[in-house]
């Protein structure tokens, strides 16, 4: 994918009857907007660089393939949350309807239904809660929080509904899906999960910046109303964004599945909560207008990658990973707030 | 001006707001290859028909036409699909994206689906060089100057290829040269046919570039005039609904310069007060009964020298001693305390509370100056209310309004009403004018005379040097974020030699 977009320095105007006004103004130095993504990457390469001094065998291709391969369901949980949060919105129903979508492919094949019908269904159930919320958020004016929270609901009571134990997947495809390594080299590994995840990655980065959809999801978050004038579709465009956010969680759910090779109506508890940590860390600002598809994906390495060094270091608790966690949010929110507050000024 | 069938008709357009009658059966039309100015006081319903127009409000009744086919149009959208382009008063653009995307937003140039983001660049380009704007596409909106936000906003409306290009108030932030550069773009646009609308509360400008006028009063059409039929005089009669001799009156009442004395201590006196990167330190001194006021370009520090003597941003240097009290402001409301209130250029980000009626609006700071836990008698509140609507003239004089639906120029009679309301000793106005029609400028710029006449400090801000001269008895003149001259303002003291001053950087 072409960076030219991404890294687009800005030269510093020319004096003149316009430099004159725009005289008192930063100049020089890299676009300010890519600054909290490059601090993302350079705390993941901190961490990298962290644990391979400490401990033997960590920068192996085993531990980042292992990486991808753990947290394929959250990438692309992270890169549907991208579309909302750059819109200024939010969604919490995405770990819910991740469980929702995992019961209910469970049930299915126990039933006996074949795989090329079972998944697009399970994924369209995301969709669909996706095109409620949506609809809920723009012709009905609901706050997104609200709104994603009733649906999170229900999701969650349609996943308890469904089955409240949990039921393991025998179907030949997913057995398949799940057990089927690709070699890459030596070390390097990945499963058809992550495959599926860098697609979606791939996809979400081609459809922000590459097309006229995309480029709305920006102006929506720079101002709604102003998007509103300029005549840009407002309306269809924060409509789709939740049925986006809805279709990943939907594939989240299906990737989990796949990877616990099972279904289970209290998985995903939280679950959108650490999407939501993924995709702030990774650069994107909560007020919307800015953000990177990219970004999101190193938050998601960051947050596995903290849970790797805590397994590595061996005598810490696990919940240490969620201290680290909130570290690490609190430092990325306070500086998107620095920026903010200097642009202002 | 004989010209074939209108582009735009609109008959008997009525629309309705809770507890405002914005428009109340106008006609307007609009001809291909004209200028056409749109004149009236704030709420006399300009904006309202431009948005009725552009279908972001629906008609209550009425009929429009473009090209002689009837049109509802259900949003701007569908509006610049039929050649109907608007910039608007407000900068309505992402400050998060950049120059160039803005230009291009929705009409981004394709291929096979996907944005070709070299022509996008290079169209853009072009635009921008069709208005001589000299900037880099690609740098983030959000850098630069309202004033170029309004070209650029100007730049995105020749995009759609408009065959009815609306201005609503584009040049209250633009300077003489970029006002001319704006007319010429509109000259040239206007010779190829284009039907321009043209919405500005400077009658120079409109009598320089228009060729016909409709004005419109409280709603309603007053009528429809070829530029040279109507003098300056009789339009702005016409507009305020007196007639030449009242407002003659009207302008004796202003009162001339004063020679306010400058005995005893100051009011205000800051002594090398200073903030890095904003404004570099000045001493200033505002006296009992002085209007003070602050002149110097777009960007010069007037706004950031103001911040300072409200505590809006904090000093790093300096001493500030506000009636007797001295030492550091570190809030406004520490600022509100020692009576000092300050009324802020923007309007809608930092004054008004949209949602909230008139009357809440007005009660804001008397109620947080009162502190949350003792609540003001209602009773007393309407006294208070009703004093302020009547004194300030309010329209419409109506307390429970949405002031989201009253006009700027109302919303900005409110924002005083709330300061006036506490009594403040020390009173600070950036840009009050600012988008505000005659009638309403001149009854502001009455009452603040009236108000320094009553013993209160007035810091006085506005881009127009006629005004700050009008009023000041002293003029501070800023230039490069750094206050280089002061100057008493006697009888003879003229524009030209504060242009000068500000020319010079004071060193003449």
């Amino acid at each position: 994918m072409s960076a030219d977009q991404l890294v687009t320095p800005t030269k510093s105007t020319g004096p003149g009857l316009v430099g004159r006004l725009t005289g008192p103004l930063r100049g020089g130095g890299l676009d300010r907007r890519f600054l909290p993504v490059i601090g993302t990457i350079v705390v993941l390469a901190l961490m990298f660089a962290i644990g391979g001094s400490r401990y033997e065998n960590f920068l192996s291709g085993r531990v980042v393939s292992n990486l991808f391969i753990n947290n394929a369901h959250l990438i692309v949980l992270a890169v549907g949350l991208t579309f909302v949060i750059i819109t200024g919105g939010i969604d919490l129903s995405v770990g819910a309807v991740v469980a929702l979508s995992g019961i209910m492919a469970a049930s299915l094949f126990q039933a006996g239904w074949d795989a090329p019908v079972v998944i697009p269904m399970i994924i369209l159930v995301g969709s669909v809660i996706g095109l409620v919320v949506g609809v809920m958020v723009h012709v009905f004016e609901v706050q997104p929080f609200i709104a994603t929270l009733a649906a999170m609901f229900l999701a969650r009571g349609l996943a308890y509904v469904i089955s409240l134990s949990s039921i393991t997947i025998t179907d030949p495809t997913i057995v398949w899906l799940s057990s089927t390594r690709l070699r890459i080299g030596e070390t390097w590994s990945a499963t058809p999960s992550v495959i599926i995840a860098l697609v979606v990655v791939a996809v979400g980065f081609y459809v922000l910046h590459h097309t006229r959809f995309g480029r709305t999801v920006y102006a929506i978050g720079g101002g709604e109303q102003s998007a509103q004038l300029m005549g840009l579709p407002v309306a269809r465009t924060k409509v789709l964004v939740y049925v986006i956010s809805g279709t990943c969680a939907g594939i989240g759910g299906f990737l989990f599945a796949v990877g616990s090779r099972s279904g289970y109506s209290l998985t995903g508890v939280g679950m959108e909560l650490d999407a939501i940590a993924a995709v702030v860390i990774g650069g994107t600002i909560l007020t919307g207008g800015s953000g990177f598809v990219l970004g999101s994906l190193v938050g998601v390495l960051i947050l596995g990658l903290i849970q790797t060094i805590i397994t590595f270091e061996g005598t810490l608790s696990s919940w240490w990973t969620r201290i680290v966690i909130g570290a690490l949010l609190l430092a990325f929110v306070i500086l998107q707030r620095l920026l903010v507050i200097r642009r202002r000024h | 001006m004989t010209t074939p069938a209108p582009a735009v008709e609109m008959t008997g357009i009525s629309i309705e707001f809770p507890g405002v009658k914005a428009l109340d059966g106008v006609d307007f039309r609009l001809y291909p290859g004209e200028v056409h100015s749109l004149m009236g006081e704030n709420g006399a319903g300009k904006s309202t028909l431009i948005k009725a127009l552009t279908g972001v409000y629906g008609i209550d009744s009425g009929r429009i036409t473009v090209y002689g086919e009837p049109k509802t149009f259900s949003g701007p959208a569908q509006a610049q699909e039929a050649g109907i382009s608007t910039v608007y008063q407000e900068v309505n653009l992402c400050e998060n994206l950049s120059v160039a995307e803005n230009i291009m937003l929705g009409h981004e140039p394709r291929r096979g689906g996907r944005i070709d983001w070299r022509s996008l660049r290079r169209e853009a380009g072009t635009y921008l060089a069709r208005l001589g704007l000299d900037i880099d596409p690609r740098s983030a909106l959000g850098s630069h100057s309202l004033a170029i936000q309004q070209l650029v906003a100007i730049s995105r409306a020749m995009v759609v290829d408009a065959k009815v290009l609306i201005l609503d108030e584009p040049t209250s932030s633009l300077d003489a040269g970029e006002v001319a550069q704006l007319f010429a773009v509109m000259r040239s646009l206007r010779d190829q046919g284009v039907a321009i609308l043209f919405v500005s509360h400077f009658i120079e400008q409109v009598y320089e570039i228009s060729d016909r006028l409709t004005v419109l009063r409280n709603g309603q059409l007053v009528g429809e005039y070829l530029v040279g039929d109507l003098s300056r005089r009789e339009l702005v009669a016409k507009m305020i609904g007196q007639s030449v001799e009242e407002l003659s009156a009207l302008d004796a009442a202003v009162p001339a310069r004063s020679s306010a004395s400058t005995g005893g201590e100051p009011t205000v006196k800051a002594i090398g007060l200073g903030r890095r990167g904003a404004i570099s330190p000045f001493d200033l001194d505002v006296y009992e009964g002085e209007v003070v006021g602050l002149a110097g370009l777009l960007g010069s520090g007037r706004s950031e020298l103001a911040r300072l003597l409200y505590g809006a941003d904090h000093a790093d240097t300096g001493q500030l001693t506000i009636g007797g009290h001295s030492g550091r402001l570190r809030t406004p409301r520490a600022a509100m305390k020692l009576g000092v209130a300050f009324s802020s250029e923007h309007r809608k980000a930092e004054g008004i509370v949209g949602d909230l009626t008139v009357r809440e609006n007005i009660m804001l700071a008397l109620q947080a100056d009162r502190g949350w836990a003792r609540r003001i008698p209602s009773r007393k509140a309407d006294e208070v209310v009703a004093k302020y609507i009547d004194a300030l003239g309010i329209r419409p004089a109506n307390p429970e309004a949405l002031v989201r639906n009253l006009s700027g120029g109302n919303q900005q009679k409110v924002l005083l009403a709330r300061w006036l309301a506490t009594a403040p000793k020390v009173l600070i106005l950036d840009e009050p004018t600012r988008g505000i029609d005659v009638g309403a400028k001149g009854e502001i710029m009455r009452l603040v005379a009236q108000l320094a006449a009553d013993g209160m400090s007035v810091v006085f801000i506005s881009a127009e040097l006629e005004e700050v001269l009008r009023l000041s008895h002293r003029i501070a003149v800023m230039r490069d974020r750094t206050k280089v001259a002061e100057i008493t303002n006697d009888s003879t003291t003229s524009v030209d030699d504060v242009v000068e001053l500000i020319a010079s950087g004071g060193r003449s």
